[in-house]
């Protein structure tokens, strides 16, 4: 159960939280922190962000605003950029979309004066990534939430617009969000001199047409700027030249979406939760063997097994029937039960696991799960979603799936294990973009943690046929 | 990567092209940087101070063996059929950086080929997916025709719908393409590379002067490729240069011909071939001798028959297609004088009267390359699509004189910092060139064209033999205007003669490679060497002197064309005072000293106010007729003898057809 530091604590760590976002451009690495809080979960009521994720009010202007939202965000307007920015980075958010890059960081990225052009931000709602769906219940339930927290954060990064890019396959979503747009223009807050502030700000809604790539942030851009949806090489970041040319920065959707509520409650509130370096809350998303599947909103660093324990109904044949959770949606490498026993929920602990925390969607395989077939469908799944740029990605992707094909059915040499993992090597970190990444981690889990299973599988072909 | 190999550290690469943009998608390239978790492609790299760069780590070589393996899965194992094995890049590449074996045991991709038209052969499954084809044709050809469709593993390289790429310059991406993939479709299965002799040449199919390797195997040319000469042609040649050979070795005159009592052209030995020319000529006076020189007549030839005709009492000389009021006494009036390289800086381009598309597509690409980097560029003269925006500014001479008048166009050229005019054909050619030059010379003054460093008159000529022809004089003499009807007409490789300039009841002598018009209306025919077969010298529009080296022998009893001329003067018994080349060479370069600076261009004196009123005062005050510029180039595949009985030409001109058809 949770148990709250003193505030002295709280304010202690948030002094070092603050001392290492200021100094370094990139995560530190993870130290364990002198903190009082030892254990985490069980976020209470009053604590949620995303109060209506189950559609238990109206999602629209009336229930939104009744629910707090759009109350006086003219004052966190005028505030100005640079407290808007100070503000998320003394929360510690750290990005939402799977790379977990803080937040306040990234958004001080884009100039602090013009050089003619303007700066635009545009909000990732290509939510693609296999056993998420966290956004979608964001904008179709509170979508007002995101519309607000655009405002906020295109005023942290001086932007003139932003954009949303919505997959196309999420049609209800972007009328729920379309409709909350014209109702936010209606009232006023959008548009020239939003909620009053005297800040221009117009927000525009595209959709893509259902390219898992597509969510890649420059491959974003080239999606939104009407070309084919393939990542651009960095340097130059978006930062500096993105849509169109002009300073850019791409933000999650659930990263947005919180930000009015942390500029409000204050960033204290929420660094209190989490481990230090993963502070605040998180949505996450529990699917495959579990009794209750669902989205739920909690505390990061929460254990996984009290994550699905308390939110998804446990496993399905009980903790002991687990065999494999992927923690953080389809790319991560999986974990064996043995590492999901006491895993805590968060970048650090699960990047020291060799897994991450993605997008937080927790894919529970229980023991009746053939995890060599469940690996190769994910291979399959990389296969076809690889732009076709970069060799590494184009011709490797293929080839881990028809290895994968054989595997699954033990048709294979045991070295054939050793060149597979010698593959995914030669994939990862040599592409432009982090599908290559994404295609080979699977794998590695797979070999890492199932090695024995494999060669099983391969023992059994063999012996069938010699039979 | 351009770091590294300032070092001298050469890096592998595939998709990078220092001409194109960067696509960084083969990640051949991939190189260690201190302080970078990840290996990072050295292409898309900007090197920074303090850097360090390592290229021979365990890591380094282990990618490059990880995205050699991953390049060759799929790529089919079809060397020994395949025309580009000898001087390929993945070839080379994979002996130097690949692994020693193979690991892949699943099935390979295929990929259905494309037709990309007459000249370009597809062979797709061979494709690595550089993208090098798209981007050249998007950023230097300027066609959209080419791109990627499908994604991951299905990705394909193609035109989006079946068609042939619209482009004077398709050629070039046989020579980008690092593998098989794109080849040539005239050269396939011809030969392997290893075979072939290589001689570095000129080509004549435009004035431009491109920079051409002649790959030959015996007496044939098997191939022609670009060389690269950031000067004129950087490293793209047009696709007549390239694809014309096969014209060299159709309907060549191989043996003199005379004329016999019934009426036909029969063969003889130079002697009587000789001793005819020269009964003929014996025959007529001196003025009523008319010498045409052709689109590809060489300097060398050109300065002997001069002085041939000189010497029998003629100064009746011409160059065919003529542009009559050109002067060829104050060279600054008849070149290009900012240059080729030059164009590079311009800020404002006016055109008149020209289509760079047609006349020169190589040139039209480099002024397109100055639009990319911000010039404006306007034309006056028929409506074309240059792969680039131009402003209309109109059609005809009255659109000048709304310039002159002070349009916007005026003013613009006036701020510019290096304002060009690029005056072409179109005005060169027209009866009335000479009242459209003083519009043109009051313009080059009004918007100080010529400035401090900077001179922007130029003239594009279409034809190779042009800007030689002038700066020997190869032009009627005075006296010429009074010349009676010729008797005699010499033509010297003259195909496309003005019908009027050659009488029905003239006697005429043909000297030339192809049995073309002018060997059809001959009495005497003299075969020579067309521009494969013969060391010769030609200026470009820019008046650079470059010369042609023999790549094969000549056919049959052919011989190179000023020595028969000199031939002809030994029988005549005026004797021409030179007997080598290096000779006639030295006669050139009394003339004019710029013959002997090969491959330079020697900036000619800029004589306007002076010339321009000189002009002026000769030329009179001459009508302006209201007609439209108009090209005179209306077909860019076939231009001259060769390119006109060229195959592949016809092919280009049949696709052509039908793409418009469509």
């Amino acid at each position: 159960m949770l148990v709250r530091g003193s505030r002295a604590a709280a304010r202690e760590l948030q002094k070092s939280v603050l001392r290492t976002f200021s100094a370094q451009a990139s995560p530190p690495p993870p130290s364990p922190p002198p903190s009082e809080k030892t254990s985490y979960g069980g976020l209470k009521d009053e604590d949620r962000i995303f109060t209506n994720l189950y559609r238990q009010g109206d999602p629209f202007i009336k229930g939104a605003m009744a629910r707090g939202d759009w109350y006086r965000t003219k004052d966190l307007v005028v505030k100005g950029s640079d407290w808007i920015v100070n503000e998320m980075k003394k929360s510690g958010l750290r990005g939402r979309g799977g790379a977990g890059f803080p937040s306040g960081l990234k958004w001080s990225f884009m100039p602090k004066v013009s050089d003619g052009r303007p700066s635009y931000l545009v909000v990732n709602a290509d939510e693609s990534e296999p056993g998420t769906c966290k956004d979608r219940e964001i904008m179709r339930h509170d979508p007002h939430k995101l519309i607000e927290g655009c405002l906020i954060a295109g005023v942290g990064m001086r932007a003139r617009a932003g954009y949303i890019y919505i997959r196309g396959e999420y049609y209800n979503e972007r009328l729920a969000l379309e409709r909350a747009l014209s109702e936010a223009y209606a009232k006023g807050f959008l548009g020239k001199n939003a909620c009053g502030s005297g800040y221009d700000f117009d927000l525009n809604i595209a959709y893509g047409a259902g390219a898992y790539i597509c969510g890649e942030e420059t491959a974003l851009i080239e999606s939104l700027e009407g070309k084919q949806g393939k990542p651009r090489l960095k340097p130059p970041f978006p930062a500096n030249v993105g849509l169109y040319g002009c300073p850019t920065t791409v933000t999650n959707v659930e990263t947005v979406a919180v930000a009015p509520t942390i500029l409000r409650r204050g960033p204290e509130w929420f660094a209190s939760f989490g481990r230090k370096n993963n502070a605040g809350t998180k949505l996450f998303c529990i699917s495959g063997h579990v009794n209750t599947p669902c989205t739920v909103e909690e505390e990061l660093s929460i254990p996984l097994k009290e994550l699905i324990e308390r939110h998804a109904g446990g496993v399905r044949g009980g903790w002991d029937n687990l065999l494999a959770i992927i923690p953080g949606g389809s790319s991560v490498p999986c974990l064996p039960k043995r590492i999901c026993d006491d895993v805590l929920m968060d970048f650090d602990a699960l990047k020291e696991a060799q897994s991450g925390l993605g997008t937080a969607a927790v894919i529970v395989m229980d023991k009746s799960t053939d995890i060599i077939d469940a690996i190769a469908r994910l291979s399959y799944f990389y296969k076809h979603e690889s732009c076709g740029q970069c060799t590494p990605c184009r011709e490797g992707a293929p080839w881990l799936y028809d290895i994968m094909t054989r595997m699954k059915k033990g048709d294979a040499r045991l070295e054939e294990i050793d060149m597979l993992w010698e593959v995914t090597k030669q994939i990862e970190g040599h592409t432009i973009c982090a599908l290559g990444d994404a295609a080979a981690w699977p794998v590695q889990g797979l070999i890492r943690h199932f090695r024995p299973e494999m060669e099983e599988r391969i023992g059994r072909f063999c012996e069938q046929i010699a039979a | 990567m351009a770091a590294c190999s300032a070092a001298g550290v050469d890096i592998p690469r595939f998709c990078y092209h220092q001409r194109l943009s960067i696509a960084g998608n083969c990640r051949m390239c991939l190189v260690e940087v201190e302080k970078s978790p990840k290996p990072v492609a050295s292409c898309a790299m900007p090197a920074g101070p303090g850097m360090n760069i390592k290229t021979d780590t365990p890591l380094v070589k282990k990618a490059r063996e990880g995205v050699m393996e991953f390049l060759l899965i799929n790529h089919p194992l079809d060397c020994p059929i395949c025309d580009q094995g000898g001087e390929c890049d993945l070839q080379d590449q994979s002996m130097h950086f690949g692994s020693d074996r193979g690991r892949f045991t699943e099935m390979k991709r295929s990929v259905q080929d494309k037709n990309l038209g007459p000249l370009v052969k597809t062979v797709m499954t061979r494709c690595i997916h550089c993208t090098r084809c798209v981007r050249f044709a998007t950023e230097v050809a300027g066609v959209q025709d080419l791109g990627m469709t499908g994604r991951g593993n299905a990705s394909e390289i193609g035109t989006y719908v079946e068609k042939a790429m619209e482009s004077e310059l398709s050629g070039n991406v046989i020579d980008l393409c690092p593998v098989g993939a794109l080849t040539s479709k005239p050269y396939a299965f011809t030969a392997r590379n290893w075979e072939l002799k290589s001689t570095e040449s000129v080509d004549v199919s435009d004035a431009m002067g491109q920079n051409i390797r002649v790959d030959s195997r015996g007496v044939e040319v098997m191939r022609i490729v670009p060389v690269q000469n950031d000067a004129v042609n950087e490293e793209w040649i047009s696709d007549k240069a390239r694809f014309q050979y096969d014209g060299l070795k159709r309907q060549r005159l191989n043996v003199p011909l005379v004329k016999g009592s019934k009426g036909l052209l029969e063969s003889a030995t130079w002697e009587e071939a000789l001793v005819a020319a020269k009964d003929a000529i014996s025959k007529v006076k001196g003025n009523e001798m008319s010498f045409i020189a052709g689109k590809l007549a060489d300097a060398e030839s050109l300065i002997a028959l001069k002085d041939l005709a000189n010497r029998l009492g003629s100064g009746n000389l011409k160059v065919e297609v003529s542009a009559p009021h050109l002067d060829a006494d104050v060279r600054s009036n008849y070149l290009a004088n900012s240059t080729i390289s030059g164009i590079d800086r311009a800020d404002v381009i006016l055109l008149i009267g020209s289509n760079p598309r047609v006349e020169a597509p190589v040139f039209n690409a480099r002024i397109r390359k100055t639009f990319l980097d911000g010039a404006h560029v306007a034309m006056v003269g028929e409506q074309a699509d240059l792969t680039f925006p131009v402003e209309h500014l109109g059609t005809g001479p009255d659109a000048l004189a709304a310039i002159l008048k002070g349009s916007p166009m005026l003013k613009r050229l006036k701020k510019a910092q290096r304002p060009a005019i690029i005056v072409g054909p179109g005005v060169l050619n027209r009866p009335d060139s000479a009242a459209v030059l003083q519009q043109v010379h009051e313009l080059v003054e009004k918007a100080d064209v010529v400035r401090e460093g900077w001179n922007g008159y130029n003239v594009l000529h279409d034809t190779a033999s042009r800007v030689a022809a002038l700066d020997i004089g190869f032009m009627p003499s005075a006296r010429s205007a009074s010349a009676p009807a010729p008797k005699l007409v010499y033509l010297l490789g003259s195909d496309d003669f003005d019908p009027a300039d050659v009488p029905a009841d003239a006697f005429v002598i043909y000297q030339g490679h192809h049995g073309d018009n002018g060997a059809a209306r001959a009495n005497i025919v003299l075969p020579g060497a067309a521009y494969t077969e013969k060391n010769a010298t030609y200026v470009n529009f820019e008046g650079r002197t470059q010369r042609t080296k023999a790549a094969v022998p000549r056919v049959g009893d052919a011989r190179s064309d000023w020595s028969i001329i000199r031939a002809l003067s030994e029988v005549l018994e005026k004797p021409l005072p030179y007997s080598t080349t290096d000779e006639v060479r030295a006669r050139l370069a009394d003339m004019a000293p710029h013959f002997a600076q090969v491959d330079t261009v020697q900036s000619p004196m800029w004589l306007n106010g002076e010339y321009f009123q000189a002009f002026k005062d000769r030329a009179g005050k001459a009508a302006v007729e209201k007609q439209a510029f108009s090209s005179s180039i209306s077909n860019f595949f076939q231009t001259d003898v060769i390119s006109r009985t060229s195959i592949n030409m016809a092919k280009c001109v049949q696709t052509r057809a039908s793409l418009a058809h469509k």
